[in-house]
């Protein structure tokens, strides 16, 4: 048994501990907001925070977490660069058919919170990893700037 | 919005039969309304099925709307721009509607275009934009009627607005709410007055998006994200040879992976069910399988580029044929030229998946899908089960592209689901994806025009290729009498004044390999053979491209004032760097009016960046002006990713893409500045979703081509030849 602490929640899951987050959120938890895109870290979609720092779910071996904390897209509106990039979002209706977003706002999260006022190299540079085929990327940059703003 | 907006179609109510424009109470007082465009066959069919409400908005006493949208939603906006023109005509508070996908119906929910239930071809607003007007403003009619009986007035003098109806001369006004039985019970005006344009209050207003809070916190549901009661997970893999069929399996190793619960092999797949997908994961990766490749087992992709461009130099079938071509291209300066496309994959960020539930007498399944009638058909047809006994789900889509109006992937876990006791969600890897596809087919289009005086005096374009529509839709390829109309758009409508034109289809099927519908369909492939070659054939004559074009397009004025927007707002013209350039796309597919410019840079080694994009769209009435901008932003970012990465290519007779470290998109530091400019018009509304995919390429093509002067005459680009060399 793996004892989690998901968005300040303690839960207990009986999975082998080289099973990948992701799965265990979505297939054991049915926390389906975090998402499956491609399971080799290449497009960003399954991000999710460990104490703060953006990860990709889809390779995390659950074993490997221990009493960290683990964030995710149902939770970091509770946080506060959180709520301001979920907000950024919707001002600037950022989101087309949405399927990246949750990773995308998690990394835009991340981001914030350890530079609050990021310039368009450290957007990208922390961004590049999140794929999103709708192309939504010109109005990410513009609501990262303006979730920095907000602050 | 509320998560239960979008509770699927079971939520709905069962609601009686009507004709027509015709409206109802429902089970609680709930009006319906909706209209009907089919055949008695239809009508039987949507008749047969218990989850088809005839109809388009519900409204309950409390004064809530909710609109059936019979378009899906895969981020293009549609379920707000319908929802914007439904509640325009019926005059209700937009803070009050809600919105629910439509259950499958051709007949109730038939695209009036396609004949069915059918999101594609970016045509939602085109086909509907008439038919749900009609609709509202009938049901406003029978709210006014009902109001003004009450009243005693009459009810050309009352008017609406915020679901109301108002009779200003004696301060009096009855919410919606309170009229819907009396509405009920008034006939349905057969010519109800639709709004003037200047009247309207939400359409041209860029009104925020219904779908997307859902969207920032997780709760929005995709097909994936189904989770029925004692659901367990699978994954397959499919012969990775087209049409090749399962040889021996050893499931002895799998069978032994903690959480794996069954192996199921079928004729042409294998699937691993399990307690979750990395049990079903690891079990796939563990199972032998020796496959029978069959005929396809050596296919290449050289071998299908020396098919196709031997077909391509024959003659085709002639879908067009204006003035006197042949004796035009003995006027004048003559060029040819040959354009090739590669195969595209799809690659929608949310991996195909569908869950399906197969019992003796029912067949329920959780799925997005383009084409949600179809997929019941599919289920009914799989499982012998009556057509009423197949519950399709309707889900959000994690992107379409055209990949979703295929039903393959909904039949192989319906295939799955027959062997498996309960619920199970099929997932396929996107290793699987990829190779799985129904791909965008390798073109070749030749291309023979001459010059004099200026401009083109005598223009010939074949167009070589797979036929998508002779699988997809089989009738109306026979109707056109095998030209694909579909692969001739954009080349038979060409929008410059061109008096000798000759535009021809050629048929090419490359062996083995699945066709389908891609972002931006025919025109993709057209509009870059023709900018492309407008562009060299300025150069021959030393023309600057956008003079060119506009010597051309006297006739086509919205064009034009769009390619004047576009060069005046990109700067078209001003020095540049060396080794930068501006190149330019105009087009008129969709029924939009487009130019793009893009400003590109090409360094020592050949790679290319994007300095900055500027468009000017005129794409009729613009119904969510920030929509349309959304839309050409994100289709000119998947069309770039094709221009300068996109091409799956075949070994053995195998695709050898299978993730995005090998089939590379876009990403956000490759990506600059998109301006889009909407041009306002009172034209009706053209299409948007598919028009940016279109314009990237060639406005790529010829900045590359106005930077190096290299003319590409291949996607994706091809960085060697693009190198400075050195020596």
């Amino acid at each position: 048994m793996i004892t989690l602490n998901v968005n300040d929640q303690g839960h207990d899951v009986d999975v082998p501990p080289d099973m990948p987050l992701l799965w265990v959120l979505r297939d054991v938890l049915a926390m389906t907001g975090t998402k499956f895109g491609c399971g080799i870290a290449q497009c960003g979609a399954c991000t999710v925070h460990l104490d703060g720092t953006p990860v990709r779910s889809c390779l995390l071996p659950v074993g490997s977490i221990g009493a960290r904390k683990i964030t995710t897209i149902e939770g970091v509106g509770a946080t506060p660069t959180g709520a301001k990039v979920q907000k950024a979002w919707l001002d600037l209706e950022v989101i087309q058919c949405g399927y990246c977003q949750s990773g995308q706002i998690m990394s835009a999260a991340a981001l914030l919170a350890t530079k609050p006022k990021p310039d368009d190299a450290d957007i990208d540079a922390a961004m590049a990893g999140n794929i999103c085929r709708c192309g939504t990327y010109v109005r990410i940059r513009e609501a990262i700037k303006k979730a920095a703003e907000a602050a | 919005m509320k998560p239960e907006a979008f509770a699927g179609s079971a939520a709905l109510p069962s609601p009686s039969r009507r004709t027509f424009i015709g409206a109802g109470l429902a089970a609680g007082g709930a009006l319906l309304l909706g209209f009907r465009m089919r055949s008695a066959d239809a009508a039987g069919e949507a008749a047969a099925s218990p989850f088809a409400p005839d109809a388009f908005v519900r409204m309950d006493r409390s004064g809530t709307v909710t609109l059936i949208i019979p378009q899906v939603e895969m981020g293009q906006g549609t379920y707000t721009s319908l929802s914007m023109i439904l509640a325009e005509e019926l005059d209700v508070d937009w803070n009050a509607v809600k919105v629910d996908h439509a259950p499958p119906s051709d007949a109730l929910y038939g695209n009036p275009t396609f004949k069915e239930q059918m999101t594609g071809n970016s045509n939602s607003i085109r086909a509907f934009w008439m038919p749900l007007r009609k609709t509202a403003a009938t049901a406003r009619a029978m709210l006014v009627a009902a109001a003004a009986k009450r009243w005693k007035v009459d009810p050309s003098t009352c008017t609406t607005g915020d679901s109301q109806v108002l009779h200003a001369a004696s301060n009096r006004k009855l919410a919606y709410g309170d009229l819907l039985a009396d509405a009920s019970h008034v006939e349905a005006p057969k010519d109800p007055p639709l709004k003037a344009v200047a009247d309207f209050k939400l359409i041209g207003k860029p009104l925020k998006r219904l779908d997307t809070p859902d969207k920032t916190d997780g709760k929005a549901m995709y097909g994936i994200d189904a989770m029925p009661q004692g659901l367990k997970f699978a994954t397959l893999r499919a012969c990775p040879v087209f049409g090749g069929k399962v040889g021996h399996v050893d499931d002895s190793r799998a069978r032994q992976v903690p959480g794996v619960r069954q192996i199921v092999v079928l004729d042409d797949l294998v699937a691993v069910v399990g307690d979750h997908m990395w049990a079903a994961k690891q079990g796939l990766d563990t199972l032998d399988v020796t496959w029978n490749e069959g005929e396809h087992a050596n296919v290449t992709t050289e071998a299908v580029w020396r098919k196709i461009r031997a077909a391509s130099e024959k003659d085709g079938l002639v879908a067009k044929s204006e003035g006197d071509f042949a004796k035009g291209i003995g006027e004048g300066e003559k060029m040819d030229a040959a354009y090739e496309m590669p195969f595209l994959a799809h690659a929608t960020m949310e991996p195909l998946n569908c869950t399906a539930h197969v019992k003796p007498d029912s067949c329920e399944v959780w799925v997005g899908s383009q084409v949600l009638a179809r997929a019941q058909k599919a289920c009914a047809k799989i499982t012998g089960l009556p057509l009423e006994k197949v519950v399709v789900h309707n889900h959000l889509l994690g992107g379409g592209f055209g990949r979703r109006l295929e039903t393959d992937y909904v039949e192989k876990a319906v295939r799955i689901a027959q062997k498996v006791d309960g619920p199970v969600k099929v997932v396929y890897t996107r290793e699987e994806d990829i190779r799985q596809d129904i791909y965008r087919p390798v073109y070749r289009d030749v291309m023979s025009a001459s010059l004099a005086n200026g401009r083109v005096v005598a223009w010939k374009h074949r167009v070589t290729g797979s036929s998508i529509m002779a699988r997809f839709l089989p009738p109306l390829f026979e109707m056109t009498k095998h030209i694909d109309i579909d692969g001739v758009d954009s080349a038979v409508d060409v929008p410059y004044d061109i008096p000798n034109l000759r535009i021809e289809f050629m048929r090419d099927e490359p062996p083995g390999v699945p066709t389908g519908f891609w972002r931006g369909v025919g025109p993709n492939n057209n509009v870059f053979a023709v900018e492309s070659f407008i562009d060299e054939l300025a150069k021959k004559i030393g023309k600057d491209p956008v003079e060119f074009r506009r010597g051309m397009l006297g006739k086509n004025p919205r064009l034009l004032a769009a390619v004047n927007l576009a060069a005046e707002k990109s700067g078209w013209g001003s020095p540049l760097p060396a080794r930068v350039g501006r190149g330019i796309c105009a087009q008129g597919a969709f029924a939009s009016f487009i130019a793009t410019v893009i400003e590109a840079e090409v360094g020592d080694d050949g790679g290319v960046k994007l300095r900055r994009v500027v468009c000017a769209v005129d794409t009729g009435i613009p119904v969510n002006p920030d929509t349309i901008v959304a839309q050409l932003q994100g289709g000119l970012v998947f069309g770039l990713s094709a221009a300068l990465w996109g091409e799956i290519t075949l070994d053995k007779g195998r695709v050898q893409q299978g993730n995005f470290n090998d089939y590379r998109v876009l990403r956000i530091d490759e990506v600059p500045n998109i301006e889009v400019h909407v041009i306002p018009s009172g034209e009706a509304p053209g299409g948007i979703g598919e028009t940016g995919t279109t314009a990237g390429p060639p406005a790529l093509r010829n900045a590359i081509y106005a930077a190096t002067g290299i003319a590409l005459r291949r996607m994706p680009v091809d960085r060697a030849l693009l190198a400075r060399k050195t020596s």
